[in-house]
């Protein structure tokens, strides 16, 4: 299969690609006459033989999870996650800003499948401009009389879609925090069973899927399932878009078959790294998916093959890492960030992400002891696994793979009782380069 | 009381008000409670920051409790329970930005607007705050200046020009 069909980029960078004109040039809002033409089930069925998996993060099979609504609960709702705060994660930006309406048709698409009438965009304070370029086609969508009272101007079903932002919280990403959040209330997760599909916003069975993943829902209607299916490999269908960034030459998003390679993808696409040296790090699937060494990156980055390598492809969030960055520097600003972003609410990850972050930064400093960095081991185990949402997982894994693969680095640290890095802890190529979504709308 | 909603200048509460309606019809009518985000976001656009006041009137008008609002107010880091300065400057240092040199660049214009650990300059002209990621990775590192626009690729002199400019 060729490495270059282009879903989601096709139309990035084209004048005007996020008008609504524009976009029923290119053959726009096709897809969902198709789908209205369809018995809704034939629909879940085309996305189920898709294999398309949650772009989100945990790579869940979309067809499946679209199956648990129970039959005769109503009103369903679908929540759309544009919260994109997994550090690394700079995806579903460009779709908004570049072609805003295939994702609201992917939306109208996905509610008639599903009987949904109202549905959200949850999308990050801190993407203003994104927000703006959404709500701007969803007026034209709206005086275009495809959603609203009647879809499409014609099928008796009403669909509304509203913009909710956000409000700086990363937590707020995680699905039932997202749904607490929307119900404007601070962002706690809830305990999981029962999953949203069941008890979602609002006490009601509710979707929720991320950007990317609704956004490849018009191909699947139009192609076919199959078609879909067959870009990928095993268990997933289709394409991704891979974010790069850190000492690479050519950062930026990249789509891809779900099952490219790892290290393909940055030494030929993205040119390998900015200074020339070699690659030590690569962190394949945002902050918390477990961080490869550079003679690991040999791998398919489809989410079972990279599980079986023992990490994720997660939300295809890639930071590469040359060997002059001090990787102990690198884990204490990861573990900073699950501190800072911890909400609280249990007790392994409200005390346990701290005492990481103040452990790593004690080593870094030089001021570590012998056993220091098992002490920071044992400290991860006793969070993932123990908490009620998976970000007591995403601190810890980074922990463990970081400290399990870079053991010397830790060591050196502590015997030197200095950073051996000093102030260039984050390594030579401290410079800003040209992305290759530098003709983008951002 | 101090920081009673009913003390905030009476042409403002209208205004806020009239910005507000629409937002309401985004949720279903027995459930106005989930404005609270869009409501304080408002509220402190229009009234400087979202003061006990601002938390007050938008509990009032989405019919929950005062308490509510502040559990709201102090959970999300875009929200202010206290003024900052005219212009609020974030800089990001999580991981990919520090790659591409964001926390030598905090350090230098920390000491080039002659900030130690707090926040604003003396002036109350800026306000400096080192953020979590802005999703900006790719194209770091990565300012959001007034919680409103995105500057990218930022270097050392695009970023002391820019807070070189700010009124
Ligand atoms: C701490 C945490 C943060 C998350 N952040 C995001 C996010 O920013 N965007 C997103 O789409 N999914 C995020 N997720 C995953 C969501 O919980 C959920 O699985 C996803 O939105 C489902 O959509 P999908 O099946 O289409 O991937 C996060 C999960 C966790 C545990
Ligand atoms: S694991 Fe952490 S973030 Fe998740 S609910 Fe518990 S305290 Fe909150
Ligand atoms: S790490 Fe700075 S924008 Fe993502």
């Amino acid at each position: 299969m060729s490495d270059d069909v282009k879903i989601l980029t096709a139309r990035w960078g084209k004048k005007d690609s996020h008008t609504l004109a524009s976009y029923r040039a290119d053959g726009g809002y096709a897809a969902l006459e198709k789908a209205l033409s369809m018995p809704p089930a034939a629909i879940v069925d085309e996305v189920k033989a898709s294999n398309l998996r949650g772009r989100g993060g945990a790579g869940f099979a979309t067809g499946m999870k679209w199956t648990f609504l129970p039959k005769d609960v109503r009103p369903r709702y679908l929540c759309v996650n544009a919260d994109e705060s997994e550090p690394g994660t700079f995806k579903d930006r460009y779709i908004i800003a570049n072609d805003p309406h295939m994702l609201i048709e992917g939306i109208a698409i996905a509610c008639f499948a599903l009987d949904i009438h109202l549905a959200y965009i949850y999308i990050r304070g801190e993407f203003p401009r994104q927000a703006a370029v959404l709500e701007g086609a969803l007026a034209e969508a709206r005086a275009a009389g495809i959603i609203g009272k009647r879809l499409y101007g014609k099928a008796d079903f009403d669909l509304e879609i509203h913009v909710h932002r956000g409000a700086g919280a990363y937590i707020c990403g995680e699905e039932s925090a997202l749904m607490e959040s929307l119900e404007g209330k601070k962002g706690y997760p809830r305990l999981k069973p029962p999953f949203p599909a069941v008890v979602g916003l609002w006490g009601k069975p509710t979707i929720i899927n991320n950007v990317e993943t609704l956004a490849n829902v018009p191909w699947i209607v139009k192609n076919g399932g199959a078609a879909f299916a067959a870009l990928g490999t095993g268990k997933s269908g289709g394409t991704r878009l891979f974010g790069v960034s850190g000492n690479v030459k050519r950062p930026g998003i990249y789509e891809k078959p779900v099952h490219y390679n790892l290290k393909k993808l940055i030494m030929e696409d993205c040119g390998g790294t900015a200074s020339g040296r070699p690659i030590q790090a690569v962190i394949p699937g945002g902050s918390s998916s477990p961080v490869l060494r550079g003679d690991e990156i040999d791998v398919s980055l489809e989410f079972d093959a990279i599980k079986a390598a023992g990490t994720m492809s997660g939300s295809g969030g890639v930071i590469v890492m040359d060997d002059s960055v001090c990787m102990v520097r690198v884990l204490s600003r990861v573990a900073k960030f699950y501190a800072e972003e911890s909400c609280g609410q249990c007790t392994p990850c409200r005390e346990g992400t701290p005492w990481m972050e103040a452990l790593c930064e004690k080593i870094e400093g030089g001021h570590g002891v012998p056993g220091d960095a098992d002490k920071l081991l044992d400290m991860a185990n006793h969070i993932g696994g123990f908490t009620i949402c998976a970000l007591g997982d995403a601190a810890s894994m980074p922990v463990q793979s970081f400290v399990k693969k870079f053991k010397a680095d830790f060591e050196r640290h502590i015997a030197e009782h200095r950073c051996p890095h000093g102030e260039a802890a984050w390594g030579v190529s401290q410079d800003s380069r040209d992305a290759v979504i530098g003709g983008m709308r951002s | 009381m101090p920081g009673d909603w009913k003390d905030l200048p009476k042409d403002l509460v209208a205004r806020f008000d009239t910005l507000l309606a629409p937002v309401l019809q985004r949720y279903p009518p027995d459930r106005k409670e989930a404005a609270m985000l869009p409501a304080l976001r408002l509220g402190q656009e229009l009234f400087g920051y979202a003061s006990p006041a601002v938390q007050g009137l938008c509990a009032d008008r989405l019919g929950t409790s005062a308490a509510r609002a502040e559990e709201v107010a102090t959970f999300y880091v875009m929200f202010h329970t206290h003024p900052n300065g005219r212009h609020l400057v974030e800089v990001c240092t999580n991981v990919s930005c520090c790659l591409a040199g964001a926390e030598r660049m905090v350090r230098d214009l920390r000491k080039r607007l002659g900030l130690g650990e707090g926040g604003t300059t003396a002036d109350g002209r800026i306000t400096l705050r080192e953020v979590e990621c802005l999703g900006s990775c790719g194209t770091a590192p990565a300012i959001l200046l007034d919680e409103k626009e995105m500057i990218e690729r930022v270097t050392p002199e695009k970023l002391a020009k820019l807070v070189e400019g700010l009124p």
